[in-house]
């Protein structure tokens, strides 16, 4: 099995704790992994991608090539757009559908989301919206969408869950559970679409 | 051993750590950085006695290494690419007395700046130094690359470059850790205790040496298990790979690449490979990150049109490369891409909500309206963001101290209201000496120091003048009366801008320190 993940969204939004989740999963389920990430200056409030490969064979490059992303996951729709080229002829492009208008010519959301559905295989989701519905936080929205993207992942959901509780255990079984009710309402939501 | 998923970066420094590093010494900087924390956030550096804190700058860090080396241990400095230049005199050098302990220097390039203001390659300054380099192509070969340069410093006497790329640094795999750790050296003096004093007589002899040692570390590249000459099926086309650059031709090939390639991770550039090559091939495609450093010696000084790479226009003479670059350099089919959506703006980097460089860039442009003949210089930091809408505050931004010692030429050129805004640990790495000329000379120029009590850009490392800049200042010379401290606050706004224009009227060398700690290393605090 191959899984390439184009991960975007804008500086600070906390895409690499995901790719993170994704990529111990995968540890775990014995494939291989590499995870091409950004660091520096680009973190502050600007645009941010992360590459995330996965792989039953070594894996070659640590960047996609462009055409051929299995999957675009953007915690922000402009984000998304920006990453379209990524993406191979069937991949799938899985969105938050809120914008961060950090910029003064920020463009017409509608539109935005007009073109990301446009596409064959197109997931919008008003993630902070379904994150304060199920785990009682917006900022649980990236829980919604790594359980979003789960839908698309050759992984068991099962291997994320456990990576998700790993990762928040020393905040208590408290904050586990929500995050966990957040990857779950994330899932159901990809996979009704 | 488990198997750990580390960035290019930590798999570079736990090898290290289990080659028996007895001491790393860096200065932070984008991609490189992460080789140094790792080691900081290390309990088994920790329980080893490992020396792992930041230095002032890369040419104290590189100093401070090879005295390691004088003394017989394992020492390493890290930095990224244009850190080579700050450190160049004692790399050089080093060089010329040759290492003791085993000496390493990585350099992290950055081919298509993300993060930085050129592309320079640093295989150029381990050629220049004359001294072999080692260039992983995988996180793997990154973990395995400090024991490899350890053995080959201590064996032939010379420091070795590992020169990383911003996709090596910053790209997580999973990496097979070595069964042993490797123990640190005892302290030992150099066999000749006259080598490492480079007086013109001993320095003859050592230079006369290094250049003798330049057979071995070509025979050392030959011998290398990190250079390998794979055969193909078809020898139309020969091609030479660098570092990662291999992982791309391998992507584009879908793993199986009909032509023999000559895959590089160490140089000077191995002759009894490089010759069997050119001997079997017709055309020779070579692949590299950055500059065209081998292209460059295999085409010179004649051209030759066989040789295809960067130069030859196959691949972009710029920029990072990647899988579909490499894929076109053969005309190998690829998808189709749909043209950018028009909807897409630009997004970039940006000062953070409640950073303190937003009020003294408020308060700095206000005070400077009054000042017809201004020129504000900046420097290497966050704050270089100030270029940007919407403040526009800054026109220069050339290399690491280069506001103070720009702002006091154009000063000594005629520029009225000369000012330089500078960074707590960009003053302490390179103006405090800029800083000296300018007060020696009683330059009229203001030097706005932003004290945030870190090196923020990198993400928070210790700064290690930050909170006493103006103990400091007064220290090299600059007058008291006209050194203040302001914190840079929305509600401090009209006192702030009184003390810059008072400041910028004045006719000679003042200093104004705007202290405040960075809003993401408070956070962290809390």
């Amino acid at each position: 099995m191959k899984n390439d993940i184009v991960l975007a969204g804008v500086g600070g939004q906390g895409i690499l704790t995901i790719a993170a989740i994704i990529a111990r999963a995968a540890m775990q389920a014995g494939l291989h992994a590499k995870q091409s990430e950004v660091h520096g200056m680009s973190q502050r409030g600007g645009s941010v991608e992360a590459h995330l490969r996965l792989s039953s064979n070594p894996i070659h490059s640590d960047l996609i090539a462009p055409g051929t992303a299995d999957v675009i996951l953007a915690v922000e729709p402009m984000e998304a757009l920006r990453q379209l080229a990524c993406l191979a002829p069937d991949g799938a492009v899985l969105a938050n559908a809120n914008p961060v208008r950090n910029i003064p010519d920020y463009p017409d959301t509608n539109a935005i989301l007009d073109q990301l559905k446009r596409r064959p295989k197109a997931v919008v989701l008003d993630a902070e919206g379904i994150a304060t519905a199920t785990a009682g936080s917006a900022r649980a929205m990236n829980m919604v969408m790594l359980g979003a993207v789960s839908a698309f992942l050759d992984l068991p959901p099962e291997l994320l869950q456990n990576a998700v509780a790993d990762m928040f255990a020393r905040k208590g079984q408290k904050v586990v559970d929500s995050n966990l009710a957040a990857f779950a309402a994330g899932r159901d939501a990809a996979l009704q679409k | 051993m488990p198997q750990q998923l580390l960035l290019g970066d930590e798999a570079l420094a736990l090898g290290a750590l289990d080659a028996g590093l007895s001491g790393c010494y860096a200065y932070p900087g984008t991609p490189s950085t992460e080789i140094m924390e790792f080691l900081q956030n290390s309990p088994e550096a920790a329980t080893a006695g490992v020396h792992r804190e930041w230095s002032a700058n890369e040419k104290t860090a590189m100093e401070e290494a090879l005295g390691m080396s004088y003394a017989g241990k394992r020492a390493m400095v890290c930095m990224k690419h244009v850190g080579m230049n700050v450190c160049g005199d004692g790399f050089v050098n080093a060089a010329v007395t040759g290492s003791n302990g085993g000496l390493i220097v990585v350099a992290a390039d950055d081919p298509s700046m993300h993060s930085s203001q050129n592309e320079q390659d640093s295989r150029y300054y381990a050629q220049f130094a004359m001294i072999p380099c080692l260039e992983p192509s995988s996180q793997q070969e990154a973990y395995q690359a400090p024991r490899l340069a350890f053995e080959l410093s201590e064996r032939l006497q010379t420091p070795v470059l590992i020169r990383l790329t911003t996709r090596l640094s910053h790209s997580r795999a999973d990496i097979v850790r070595g069964e042993e750790r490797t123990p640190q050296n005892d302290r030992h003096d150099p066999e000749n205790p006259r080598r490492f004093v480079l007086l013109p007589g001993i320095a003859k002899q050592n230079y006369a040496r290094l250049c003798d040692k330049q057979a071995d570390f070509i025979q050392a590249s030959e011998d290398s298990s990190l250079n390998q000459l794979i055969p193909g099926r078809d020898n139309a086309i020969g091609i030479v790979t660098t570092g990662i650059a291999y992982n791309y031709l391998m992507e584009a090939f879908g793993g199986d690449c009909p032509y023999p390639i000559l895959k590089l991770a160490q140089y000077p550039l191995p002759q009894r490979q490089l010759r069997k090559l050119l001997d079997d091939c017709d055309e020779i495609y070579v692949i590299e990150e950055g500059m065209p450093f081998v292209e460059t010696q295999l085409r010179s000084p004649l051209n030759d049109p066989s040789i295809h790479g960067r130069l030859s226009g196959d691949l972009p003479r710029t920029g990072e490369l990647n899988p579909r670059l490499v894929a076109q350099m053969f005309h190998l089919p690829l998808p189709e891409l749909p043209d950018a959506s028009a909807l897409v703006r630009n997004r970039p980097p940006r000062l953070c909500d409640g950073c303190p460089h937003i009020s003294t860039y408020q308060a700095l442009t206000e005070a400077l309206k009054d000042f017809d003949d201004h020129r504000v210089f900046g420097d290497i930091g966050c704050y270089t963001l100030g270029a940007l809408p919407p403040f526009s505050a800054i026109s220069t931004c050339v290399d690491m101290g280069a506001s103070i010692t720009m702002a006091k030429g154009a000063a000594d050129a005629g520029v009225t209201t000369p000012v330089a805004v500078i960074g707590d640990s960009t003053f302490t790495h390179s103006g405090m000496t800029g800083l000296l000329d300018a007060i020696w000379e009683k330059a009229p120029i203001t030097v706005v120091i932003l004290d945030n009590g870190t090196t923020g850009m990198t993400g928070g490392q210790t700064s290690i003048g930050a909170g006493r800049l103006e103990d400091i200042c007064a220290g090299l010379g600059a007058d008291p009366d006209h050194i203040h401290v302001i914190t840079p606050l929305p509600n401090q706004h009209a006192k702030n801008v009184e003390t810059f224009k008072a400041e910028l009227a004045f006719r000679g060398l003042s200093v104004i320190i705007a202290r405040r700690e960075c809003i993401q290393t408070l956070r962290r605090k809390k």
